[in-house]
Parts: structure tokens; sequence; C-alpha cells
């Protein structure tokens, strides 16, 4: 139909084969008007031709500036083909990609060692009536709904060098010097690392939560008749039957380990410390000296890294769903 | 979530020593909410008897933090902003990715795993990736000034709410698709006898079906957009475009030395989402465990 995007127009006729399941759906489709067909041509049309015209087209065209020169003001061109240019400058001449790359690896190990252990445990923990459980669980998840950035903020109120919590206190308790939480490039990271998984571990409690109710109770009270303490009973029996769900968790934590942004530039625009491989990018082509070029470079090794991720989880979800 | 937690307790024969668990609890709950109980208490005092008393003393209340904060922030314009993104921008996800839904999960079943992939995927991109060329065609793509003050979609409102529909649709299509994967076949067939078009199938049968999933999206997808803070920092130059959340970095910047200002703006800047917490719980951590307990 006249309808941009819409490589994917009803079919013609009716799937005959399907596997597994009869055919229960679409034997009316070759009765389909004209209407029926344009209408059906747009409901799928107009959201695919959103998603692709503004997501993986542009993702698709930042591959293809990476391995270019362009200060991203002249027209097209301007810009200059230089080969895989970008990249050896990105790992040979580039001082903070280094730093960034490591920042990105310490924020996902620190994702996993504690936010995700924590919220699994704050999950096995409640998942079980106690007196108050809902209230419990209502607080560790309070920060899910807050803001990155605002969650920046309220930890600056903490973290603050001259108005901050932590140094009144500690000014309180000894006479040591005002530490710069979040100016010193040498424990800054920590310091927003602490409240990157204040908000991650709710999230990560939720969906071990809602995977800990998926498990079919006659596990636990088999593995209760044969005498297996709680701890064995989770490590043998529960969680095994959690996988899917560490798999969502595992994507997740990954992901949000790359997308990392908000809380670094609300700091210091991911500088001194706080480097990280999406704020570097964003600084490169939306800063003062735009490298559109060098800085689609570096989205894409941030992309490349996410597609492994979203491979698998997409596998593993779509999956679930067939079943 | 709440309420479902009975069948719980049945399992569980023996029971363990609570009272240390409940010890371990309270205090990691109470540490876990001190960081929001600490900016309300902030917002609530005055600067000049901080100054003079430090943050850990008692005294000084006022609301006049929160008068100024409203007032010298100009929330009430950013506020708007975020109304004006977010609102059109999750009804419009929702609308376009149920569409979606009803299509992939009823007749195009050959493409069906293909597509939702595609959808899918997307929502997880990182943003960053797609910024330059978003840029550039957000810039080129002229704009009647009734529409865009700035006359491209860049700077724009529309703009934002594009990419955000763009980026939610994936998710939303394939939470929904699964919803309507579970609705009886006969239903449909019904409306067809009835001489239903398409649409009306769609609109009239599967949509009021699905308000408990769309209920919850709904949430989930409000708070994300009110949320964001890069699309808007990325797609609008205008301060006066800006939405709340990257307001306060002007509170921050203008009256960087006062603290008490700055809670009182984040606890103002924090009400929707925590309105939409308290109010719609049940149906946000639905919302946010749909997708995931499917897998």
């Amino acid at each position: 139909m006249a309808t941009p995007g819409t490589t994917e127009a009803p079919p013609s006729a009716p799937p005959t084969r399907d596997r597994e399941r009869p055919p229960r759906r679409g034997g009316t489709s070759l009765r389909h008007g004209r209407r029926d067909r344009i209408s059906l041509a747009l409901m799928l049309g107009v959201p695919a031709f959103l998603v692709v015209g503004l997501v993986w087209l542009p993702a698709a065209a930042t591959v293809l500036l990476s391995f270019t020169r362009w200060d991203g003001i002249g027209g097209p061109e301007t810009i200059e083909w230089v080969g895989t240019q970008n990249y050896t400058d990105a790992f040979t001449l580039y001082p903070p990609f280094g730093p960034a790359l490591r920042n990105n690896v310490v924020w996902l190990v620190f994702l996993f060692a504690v936010p995700t252990v924590l919220g699994m445990f704050f999950a096995v923990l409640l998942d079980r009536e106690l007196r108050g459980g809902p209230v419990y669980q209502s607080v560790f998840y309070l920060p899910v709904v807050l803001s990155l950035a605002l969650t920046g903020f309220i930890w600056q109120l903490i973290y603050s060098s001259d108005q901050g919590l932590l140094n009144a206190f500690l000014a309180l308790v000894s006479d040591a010097p005002a530490v710069d939480w979040f100016g010193d490039p040498d424990i800054n990271l920590y310091a927003v690392l602490v409240a990157a998984g204040w908000k991650h571990t709710g999230y990560i409690m939720l969906l071990y939560l809602a995977g800990l109710k998926a498990v079919d109770p006659s596990l636990r009270e088999a593995a209760a008749i044969d005498g297996a303490g709680s701890v064995r009973t989770f490590t043998s029996v529960v969680f095994p039957a959690l996988v899917p769900i560490n798999v969502v968790v595992v994507v997740v934590t990954v992901i949000d380990a790359l997308r990392a942004f908000d809380l670094v530039w609300i700091i210091n625009r991911g500088r001194n410390g706080l480097e990280l491989i999406s704020a570097l990018v964003t600084s490169n082509v939306i800063g003062e000296a735009s490298r559109v070029g060098f800085g689609s470079a570096l989205a894409v090794i941030m992309l490349a890294f996410s597609l492994v991720f979203i491979a698998i989880y997409v596998s593993t979800v779509l999956r679930g769903a067939q079943r | 979530m709440t309420a479902t937690t009975l069948p719980a307790a049945r399992r569980r024969r023996i029971r363990p020593a609570r009272a240390p668990l409940h010890t371990f609890l309270v205090i990691t709950a109470l540490a876990w909410f001190f960081p929001v109980l600490w900016a309300v208490i902030n917002s609530l005092r005055d600067y000049d008897y901080t100054t003079v008393h430090g943050y850990l003393s008692l005294g000084g209340f006022t609301l006049d933090n929160y008068v100024d904060a409203w007032t010298q922030g100009e929330m009430p314009v950013y506020f708007a902003n975020s109304l004006l993104i977010t609102v059109p921008a999750v009804i419009l996800t929702l609308f376009l990715s149920s569409c979606a839904a009803f299509v992939l999960s009823n007749y195009s079943r050959r493409f069906n795993l293909v597509m939702l992939a595609v959808f899918l995927a997307a929502n997880l991109l990182p943003p960053q990736a797609l910024l330059v060329p978003l840029f550039r065609l957000y810039t080129s793509v002229r704009l009647p000034f009734w529409i865009s003050e700035s006359g491209s979609l860049y700077d724009s409102h529309m703009g934002v709410v594009l990419i955000h529909v763009a980026f939610q649709i994936g998710f939303c299509t394939f939470v929904l698709s699964n919803f309507m994967k579970a609705m009886p076949a006969s239903l449909l067939e019904a409306a067809r006898v009835d001489g239903a078009s398409v649409f009306q199938q769609y609109w009239k049968v599967v949509l009021p079906l699905c308000r408990p999933s769309l209920a919850a999206l709904a949430t989930l997808l409000v708070t994300w957009i009110y949320n964001d803070f890069f699309w808007a920092l990325a797609l609008l130059s205008s301060g006066d475009k800006m939405p709340i959340t990257t307001a306060l970095q002007n509170l921050q910047g203008a009256f960087f030395v006062d603290y008490n200002l700055l809670s009182a703006g984040s606890v103002i800047v924090a009400l929707p989402t925590l309105i939409v917490f308290f109010l719609l719980q049940r149906h946000f951590v639905a919302g946010l465990t749909l997708g995931a307990s499917k897998g």
C-alpha cells in the first residue's frame, strides 16, 4: 500500500502449516476487504515505521559515520571517509577512553556483586508471609520510581563536601579534613555507585519476587520432605528453577551498566574520575568541539556490546512467549 | 503483588526465628529510606539556620524553600513542559503498540517473531548510539511554525514525544501481544461473524479486554518518560522548553550554595512519581514484572 515502511503487508493467504498448534485464526483473512487490509497495514506499518525510522536507521547511520571524519556542521559533502582510524584513535590516542572502559567494567562488576546479590537476598527474605512484608517491599523499591538524575541530586545532599551529611557526621566523630566525595577522582566512582546501587537493588528485588512466585511450590515441599534446609533448598532447588529470571537479570544489569549516563552527567558531565563511554559519546557529539565520526565510533563500541546481550535477551523472552 | 503473598505462607512448614530477620529488615529499610527522608527534612529547614547550626541540628523549620523553589525555579513552566511531553507520549505509545500487538498476535504469524524482535531490541539500544543521525534528521525536518517555534523537529516537544514513542513501542508491543495471544480466538470470530471490521475488532473487542495491562504499562511509561533526562538534554535547546528533570539542574546552577532549596526542588520534582507510586503501586509492580516473568 502507499504507506511507507509497511514491509509487513498482511498475508494474503492464511498460513496453512503451523508448528505445534492447530490453525485457530487467520482462516478468515482471505475474506478481508480492501479497507481491512489497509487498516492492518497501517496498524503495523505506522509503529514499524517509527521504530525503524527513528531507532534502527539512525543506529545504522551511526555505524557508517563511525568510519568518517565530520564536524557535524557542514553538509554531508564535508564528510570524509577515514576507515577504521577513529577506532584506532579511541584505543591509542584518546586519554579518557581507557578510564571510561575501566569504569564501565567496574560499574558492571559492582552492579552484579552488590545490588544484584542484595536484591535477590531481599526477594528471598520477603517471599514469605512476614509481618510488615509489603512495607519493606515498598521501601526497597521506592528508589526505582525516582529518576537517576533526581537520585543524583538526592545523594548530593549526603555527599556534598561542605553541606553534605556524610562530612558533617565525619566532622563530629573525627577531625579528619572534609572529603570531596563526588569531586575526588579516586573515590567518586564508588560514591556514585552506592547511589546507582540504591536504585538497582529494588528493581532486581522486584524481578526476583516475581520469579519466586512462579516457582512450583511442590518443588520446595519435596525438598522439605527430603530434609533439605532453607539454604540448601534455595541453592539446589529454587535457584535452578529461576533460570529465565536469571537471564533477564543478567541482561538488564549489563544493559543498565552500559547505558549508565544520567548520574555521572549530573555530577560533573562524566569527567574527572567519572568517565563512562556513554558520557564520552555525548560530550563528543553535542559538546562545543563536536567530533561526530569519533563519537560515533565510541557509540558503535557501546552498540556492539549491547547487541550481544540484547540478542540473548530477545531470544530468551521470545522463546518464553512462544510456549 | 502485596496481596498474593498468602500461598507462600502455606508452603512454609518450619518457621525460623523471626526476630533477627525483622531486626535486619528494619535497619536496612530505614537505611534505604534515609536519603529520601533526608531530602524531605532538609527541604523543610531554613538555610540561614543550617549555616549557623550545621546540618546535624534541629530547628529552623519553614516552608519557604518550597515557595522559593516553585517561584525562583519557575517550576510551573517546566511542569507544563513535562506534561506536554509525557501525556501525548504515553497515549501514543499505548495506542500504536496495542495496534501492532493486535496485528502481530492475530494476523501476521509469519512475521510475528521477527517483528517482535525488531521492536523489543530497539527498546534496549543505548540512546547514545543513535544520537548524531537523529540530531541531523531532527534539524532537517521542517515543521510549520504553528507546530514548532524552532521551525524543525529539533527543539520541539513533538520531537521528544516521537523518540519516546519509538523507543517504548517495543516493550509495550511485546507485553501486549503476550496478553492478546492468551485471549480466546472465539472472541474475534464472533465479532467477525457479526461483520466487524478489523479495526472494530481491535477497538471494540480486544482493547477493552487489555485494560489491566494497559493500566500497568501506563504507570510504567509515565514514570519512565517523566524521568527522562537524556532525550530532553539532547533534542531540546531552549531552556524554556525543558522538562522538569532537567530544570532541577538550573536550580542547582543558580543557587548552588542553598542545599535546602535544592532539596525542596527535588521533593517537588519527585512528587508526581511518588504519587503514582503510592496510588498505583500494584499496577507499577505488575508492569515492571510483566515483561520479565514471561521469560
